[in-house]
């Protein structure tokens, strides 16, 4: 039975926690996450989970600890944002070097400096190389539905990685919503037990965890973390064709709205997404055949399916949420890449937008899509990266 | 049932850091590692930041410890096996672990004094219940001897080269033990390998402790302290007959010194012998030598009084 709540994002991640009950979670402030650990560790203080809680004094040490346990054998969880996820960065590597599933939702905020508390996808993207699935979600629905996944993917034997689940800051993390609870036997079912893979706690076969690896062997270690993450897709697949059945809800490794006949399209990611189908519904009703493709899965990033589904348009704007200064942003490096080895392809251009927090408006996304009509019609392209809505 | 502290006893047990790790010859840290798992009668899990010890004990495919093991990080190696004992106690509690294991953290002086600091100093406050060492060989030995803030007065090191404006290290060094005792924490000890019966008695004792304890325990490092390599023994000999490492111990609050040297030796003795301090020997630098007398009695005689306040 699906209990329909409104509630914000913070607390539906929260509540998928609580419904995964994992067996350690790494708990340190930073805004806009905050929230989310706050109510989890009432779940811990109140019995509602038997987690044990580590209150750490600071993130590096949470996923320094995080990976301690997960090495030790069981199910480990920690969240942040910004700050926090640079603090990690260290660690994030090693997490996914010793191939450890630990799931962190990561509420997606700005970098310093300047200090900034709002959303925007910086943190996430700098955690880019770091060697973990990232999974993105639109809004709370889609964050709380990807959590419960994420395990499930992150833990499959085949894999044996860690996941973020990227949320929005504020936008998601702190609206309230209307989304559709899973039951919590309905969760641990679909979630199961977790399976054990070189625990360290294993007294009769002692490991040695994180060895020093010189230049005749790191190549290859390297390697198999680069096959593994090949069969990523695949899982993410299968798990998402799992959760469907159980909820009716269904995921892919990216989303398309009006995608198939457009001629003109925008890529972007999480809940600015929201904002741009419904600016598409208006130019459709004007005749202009404008779609949307939003990423669910940026890593692995699959470049081929995504060049398939926007290979017919005519012209695309990538829009980033975060700049590699001196270089387009993160999102639309991945577009060119994946179209490049295409047969057709449309025109590109990347605009920033967002940054900080910054409102995303109807009327950005209609003038990105003004300026894909001309562009498909001819028009030369000025600049192929623009900050949009800035003020002069 | 505990072996005896006996050496006929202890040279049948089965060592748990094995030969075949590639530390230098004469290196003070195997034998403190030694001396540790030899001194604990109960399986043990250790994490082991980066450092001489580390990168020297597990090279791919091969590994020196017969325990479970795990390196992470350099900074972290407290905050590492504080996540290891947590999931342990979350196994115990959902009735999914059935044995009793002790927990051991193993840091050089770079990173326990300076940039594991914090994360130390969290998992004491924490509380987990784990024995934290520091081997301390008074500086960051396996990038090439750098100062660290373990570095004692005067010594010579490649950041702080003895050179003619600077002669060596000029501020003292941090006391860590003290500021680990200062976290109120149930037990907290400085050792030596001269002393292994004192050594391996505070190890012992420790895991009979529950919650956080830390030791800190001198490591001689013959390519640091430019100084024979089969001297780690009689050097830190004479570190505590100098009063330079005093072995000591605080239970609860209350101090305890656990050797008094008959005779204090002066703490020329132990710079002598090492390369590092050669040049406080040069007439201009005479005042450090006496800088360092000054500071060893000024620490030695608070502890004498810290042990009196009872
Ligand atoms: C974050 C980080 N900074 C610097 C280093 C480089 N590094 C590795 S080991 C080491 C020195 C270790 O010194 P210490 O802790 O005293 O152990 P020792 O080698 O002396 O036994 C340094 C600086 C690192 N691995 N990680
Ligand atoms: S450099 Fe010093 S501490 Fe490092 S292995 Fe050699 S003797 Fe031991
Ligand atoms: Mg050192």
């Amino acid at each position: 039975m699906t209990q329909v709540v409104a509630v914000t994002g913070n607390e539906a991640v929260a509540n998928a926690l609580r419904q995964i009950n994992p067996d350690v979670c790494g708990i340190y402030p930073i805004t806009p996450q905050t929230d989310m650990m706050q109510r989890f560790a009432s779940y811990v203080s109140d019995g509602k989970v038997d987690t044990e809680a580590i209150l750490v004094e600071s993130e590096h040490s949470s996923m320094s600890a995080c990976i301690g346990a997960a090495a030790a054998g069981g199910r480990v969880v920690t969240a942040t944002s910004s700050q926090g996820l640079a603090l990690m960065w260290e660690m994030l590597h090693i997490a996914s070097g010793d191939r450890l599933p630990i799931i962190m939702p990561v509420v997606n905020r700005a970098l310093s400096a300047p200090l900034n508390i709002h959303g925007d996808h910086s943190d996430a993207m700098g955690a880019r190389d770091t060697g973990w699935i990232q999974l993105w979600s639109e809004n709370g629905q889609e964050a709380y539905d990807n959590t419960i996944q994420a395990f499930r993917i992150g833990e499959h034997m085949d894999i044996r990685l860690p996941v973020m689940i990227c949320l929005d800051g504020f936008i998601i993390s702190h609206s309230i919503e209307r989304i559709e609870y899973l039951e919590d036997a309905e969760v641990q079912n679909f979630v199961g037990p977790y399976k054990n893979f070189l625990p360290l706690l294993d007294l009769d076969k002692p490991k040695s965890y994180g060895p020093l690896i010189l230049p005749d062997l790191y190549h290859e270690y390297k390697k198999a973390q680069h096959e593994v993450m090949a069969k990523v897709t695949d899982v993410v697949l299968d798990v998402a064709k799992d959760f469907e059945k159980m909820s009716g809800r269904s995921y892919g490794l990216f989303e398309t709205y009006k995608l198939d006949d457009a001629d003109i399209a925008i890529v972007i990611l999480n809940s600015a997404a929201g904002t741009t189908k419904d600016v598409i519904d208006e130019f459709r009703a004007k005749g202009v055949k404008a779609g949307l493709l939003k990423p669910r899965l940026f890593r692995p990033f699959p470049y081929r399916k995504i060049a398939d589904a926007l290979q017919h348009t005519k012209a695309v704007c990538v829009m980033d949420r975060a700049d590699s200064f001196g270089g387009y942003g993160p999102l639309f490096m991945e577009i060119v890449s994946a179209l490049y080895h295409a047969k057709d392809k449309p025109l590109l251009m990347n605009k920033i937008y967002g940054l900080g927090g910054r409102d995303y408006l109807p009327e950005h996304a209609e003038t990105v899509f003004s300026e894909l009509i001309e562009l498909a019609n001819g028009s030369p392209l000025k600049n192929v990266k623009e900050y949009l809505g800035a003020r002069e | 049932m505990a072996t005896g502290l006996k050496l006929k006893e202890l040279s049948k047990k089965e060592d748990l850091f094995t030969h075949g790790h590639r530390m230098c010859s004469g290196c003070g840290a195997p034998i403190v590692v030694k001396m540790i798992l030899l001194a604990t009668d109960y399986p043990v899990v250790a994490s082991n930041a980066t450092g001489c010890l580390e990168v020297s004990s597990c090279i791919a495919e091969y590994t020196a410890w017969k325990i479970p093991w795990i390196h992470t990080a350099f900074e972290n190696a407290a905050a590492t096996i504080s996540g290891v004992e947590t999931m342990y106690r979350s196994l115990k509690k959902r009735g999914k672990m059935d044995k009793d294991i002790k927990f051991i953290s193993f840091g050089g002086d770079g990173g326990t004094y300076d940039i594991g600091l914090q994360s130390l100093s969290g998992a004491m406050e924490r509380g987990h219940d784990m024995i934290y060492v520091c081997y301390d060989n008074g500086a960051y030995m396996n990038t090439g001897i750098q100062r660290s803030s373990a570095t004692p007065l005067g010594a010579d090191t490649t950041t702080c080269p003895a050179g003619i404006a600077i002669p060596g290290k000029i501020r003292p060094r941090k006391n860590l033990t003290k500021i680990m005792a200062a976290h109120n924490i149930p037990y907290v000890a400085q050792a030596s390998p001269s002393n292994w019966m004192d050594l391996m008695k505070k190890v012992r004792k420790a895991h009979e402790i529950t919650g956080p304890k830390f030791i800190n325990i001198l490591s001689p490092c013959n390519r640091g302290w430019r100084s024979k390599t089969n001297d780690a023994i009689s050097l830190s000999k004479i570190g505590v007959n100098t009063c330079y490492w005093p072995l000591y111990e605080i239970e609860n609050g209350v101090t305890k010194i656990t050797f008094k040297p008959k005779e204090k030796k002066p703490v020329v003795d132990f710079l002598k012998p090492q390369g590092r301090f050669k040049h406080l020997f040069a007439p201009e630098n005479e005042w450090l030598l006496t800088k360092m007398q000054e500071e060893v009695d000024t620490e030695w005689e608070k502890l004498l009084k810290e042990e009196q306040c009872v």
